[in-house]
């Protein structure tokens, strides 16, 4: 894989406001019925303002994941950060200082076991703690399965909205980095996103992630919040410094098009984007959405973008492009003038040496706009 | 005194204790007797709800000229690895074991082919020990055709049907549920065997290895589980990490050993009193209290959470190659000399097996799809639109 720095310029939002306040709110989350989106976002949230107009510094990744976990420790002193290694900084160094900030009774290491780290998580999450759990890696997240599907996602229903875990947040960094091999290169995204009770989110790049990540945290709702780690290094932005929320289950036009609708998230738009700026000297405009919030889905704004172009392309690592297209299909079945089509990673276990293969680049992006508009 | 020097004469004549062909190198003054000798193990055993074995150790010549040898292939290819690494002939990950070669070479001396072992992911030594060769672990880490898993795992994923090799295991801790059903198997089916699952310090805290211990104990299953307890679980030292890093005592109703995993007869008569007791009664928990001088990977350079002094003190009083130096030259089973040619030897294999491994071509690219299924019936991998690139599964 190729070095290169990668900007995120930030783009403003287009698409009809979806975040705010939401008519359904009682102080308490409940779902909301009747909505295409079926659950609210969290009532406190804050709008954020136009970030050009904000101080700003220009950091990577893991640096603005370091800056919001700053925040939530610094703001919430019933907030605590456990995971493998996260004492001296973290593999990837998202929890540096944090421990010598906040002490080694808020930031601490626990030995290698996943499931007890997210069992652990959930319990302090349910005496009313903001629990961040770190798995080292998202390919080790398996074992903590069960926890987040069979107690996490159901605690607040089984327990008739007595007891609740929202305050529990899982972050791991997955995806994709060239040379990772077979178990540190997964994209487990697709096996949560079909548990109701739970949000996946997965930030497009540092500014996105402190905003995500910080929402995250605050939502009353057990978030599982992917960190693509191809990006931690290599994306590069101007991110506020402050302390600033962006809205979940909210998706986001990344690029205003009319031909073709992409949707995807992580470190795969960078990779969109390429292919958009290729395909557009062919004189086709595409529509890109990072959907951010993968459960709940901003389901309204992807049907709107898809009613107007049409077509849709659904370029992501993962099984979650199905529920998508499955979704899109029902809803706009008549508007659409080309099948769905997905470019993923394909059905094989991921790759050693054939990594290059495996991967949904740019080219096969390319190639399956082209075919979608010349359906 | 007389007699050995004697003998040793005769062996130029006879070749040697009937171990080495005519013609072979080993042919020199270098002894080859396999006369039974005993030797005491300095640090002693201790044992949790068992008696420790004793601490004196059948071997032979031959056999501590064989763990030299066999321990300095393994060190050269070790470091060679290191060096291949870092000139991105291996990409991925890498994680070296020199400084614990005594510990697979020791089971190996106690342990024949009918016997099983698994392992997690430090395993280019223990592929070594059975039965693999120094171009398949070459081979395999930069990727190419000619690896023991055709390329297609790297480092983490070396195995060896005939050797009875079970992997090579990325995910912590994952193998020892897998080494208990390899341990039934063999009862099962009569074999004779043990399985030894291996795992490390930081694999002692999961929490699958507390079930597989639970189901073998249970059913008296021929499995022997051995912590290789080099102290640091990637970053993090055994005391910050376990409440209890007495890892032979672990298991609780299981009994367990603590063994000197830096000393190669040690280790051999741990595992050859294990493996009788298994057969007869159930599992048993190894600790092998040994250390590794590389960090935990390629990436890790090993030297932020522990001091140089405290490596190269270890390198200098417990390196398991010089331990068996001075004992071959100790007992004049071996000259300065000859070992300097055993060196140089091993220094040619690996450097031969490291020529060949590179010529070795990549997987072809249907590789990709190959045995992901034993049978697809008709499953199909696709590419980007379905219409060009879909593979029907072979």
């Amino acid at each position: 894989m190729v070095r290169r720095r990668f900007s995120f310029g930030l783009v403003s939002r287009l698409s009809s406001p979806i975040y705010g306040r939401s008519p359904c709110s009682g102080g308490i989350w409940t779902p909301c019925l009747g909505q295409k989106r079926s659950f609210m976002t969290a009532k406190d949230l804050v709008e954020s303002e136009e970030p050009e107009k904000k101080v700003t510094n220009r950091i990577n990744m893991f640096s603005a994941i370091n800056q919001a976990l700053h925040t939530v420790l610094d703001s919430d002193p019933k907030s605590y950060v456990f995971g493998e290694d996260v004492g001296f900084g973290g593999v990837f160094r998202c929890t540096t200082a944090l421990r010598d900030k906040f002490g080694r009774h808020r930031v601490f290491n626990t030995p290698l076991c996943e499931q007890a780290i997210v069992g652990f998580g959930i319990g302090l999450a349910s005496m009313g703690n903001r629990a961040i759990a770190e798995i080292q890696f998202a390919d080790y997240i398996f074992p903590a399965l069960d926890q987040i599907v069979n107690e996490a996602a159901k605690y607040r229903y089984r327990s008739g909205n007595l007891f609740n875990c929202g305050g529990l947040t899982v972050r791991a960094p997955y995806g994709a980095v060239g040379h990772g091999g077979h178990y540190h290169s997964q994209s487990p995204e697709a096996f949560f996103c079909h548990v109701p009770g739970i949000k996946v989110v997965i930030p497009r790049s540092p500014s996105q992630a402190k905003g995500l990540l910080l929402a995250s945290i605050r939502d009353p709702n057990p978030v599982v919040f992917f960190e693509p780690k191809w990006l931690y290094r290599l994306a590069v932005e101007e991110v506020p410094v402050d302390d600033y929320t962006l809205p979940l289950s909210s998706a986001e036009v990344m690029r205003k098009g009319s031909d073709i609708t992409l949707v995807g998230w992580g470190a795969q738009l960078a990779i969109m984007e390429e292919a958009c700026d290729e395909v557009s000297k062919l004189g086709i405009s595409c529509e890109l959405i990072d959907l951010r919030t993968l459960i709940p889905w901003d389901k309204e704004l992807v049907e709107d973008s898809v009613n107007k172009t049409g077509r849709l392309l659904a370029p992501v690592t993962g099984g979650f492009g199905a529920e998508i297209a499955a979704s899109i299909t029902n809803s706009c079945f008549l508007r659409l003038q080309a099948p769905v089509s997905r470019v993923c990673g394909l059905d094989t276990p991921f790759p050693l040496v054939f990594e290059p293969f495996y991967m949904p680049t740019k080219n096969k992006i390319v190639d399956a706009i082209k075919a979608s508009v010349n359906f | 005194m007389a007699l050995r020097q004697a003998w040793q004469k005769a062996g130029k004549v006879l070749n040697g204790g009937a171990l080495v062909s005519p013609g072979s190198t080993f042919a020199r003054a270098l002894s080859t007797s396999s006369d039974p000798l005993t030797l005491e193990i300095p640090v002693p055993f201790k044992g949790h709800k068992v008696d420790p074995p004793s601490s004196t150790v059948e071997t032979s010549a031959a056999e501590l000229v064989d763990f030299f040898r066999t321990m300095f292939v393994m060190r050269r290819m070790e470091i060679a690895a290191d060096s291949l690494y870092k000139s991105k002939f291996i990409r991925g990950f890498c994680h070296l074991y020199d400084g614990q070669e005594a510990v697979c070479v020791g089971m190996e001396a106690a342990l024949n082919d009918k016997d099983c072992i698994i392992t997690a992911y430090r395993d280019h030594c223990t592929h070594l020990g059975r039965g693999g060769t120094v171009l398949e672990v070459f081979a395999e880490l930069m990727g190419r055709k000619d690896g023991c898993s055709l390329g297609k795992g790297g480092s983490m994923h070396m195995y060896n049907k005939k050797g009875g090799f079970y992997g090579g295991n990325g995910i912590v801790g994952a193998q020892t549920p897998l080494g208990a059903g390899l341990a039934f198997a063999q009862k099962y089916l009569k074999v004779d065997g043990v399985t030894l699952a291996m795992y490390g310090d930081g694999a002692a805290n999961q929490g699958q290895l507390f079930e597989a211990m639970n189901i073998s104990a249970l059913w008296d299953l021929p499995v022997i589980y051995v912590c290789e307890n080099n102290h640091y679980g990637m970053g993090t030292a055994e005391w910050r990490s376990a409440k209890s890093p007495e890892y032979y005592k672990r298991g609780d109703y299981v009994p367990g050993l603590k063994v000197d995993g830096m000393d190669c007869l040690a280790v051999k008569q741990a595992v050859k009193f294990a493996k009788e007791y298994s057969l007869k009664n159930g599992p048993m928990v190894l600790e092998m209290d040994t250390y590794r001088y590389h960090g935990h990977s390629m990436s890790d350079p090993g030297s932020t959470y522990r001091t140089r002094d405290e490596i190269s003190g270890v390198r200098q009083e417990r390196d398991p190659i010089e331990r068996i130096r001075k004992l071959l030259l100790s007992h004049e089973f071996a000259s300065v000399a000859d070992l300097k040619a055993i060196e140089k030897e091993a220094k040619k294999e690996v450097e031969d097996a490291l020529a060949k491994a590179k010529e070795s071509p990549s997987p072809d690219a249907p590789e990709l799809f190959s045995h992901i299924y034993r049978k697809s019936y008709g499953a199909e991998a696709y590419g980007a639109d379905r219409k060009e690139s879909t593979v029907k599964l072979p």
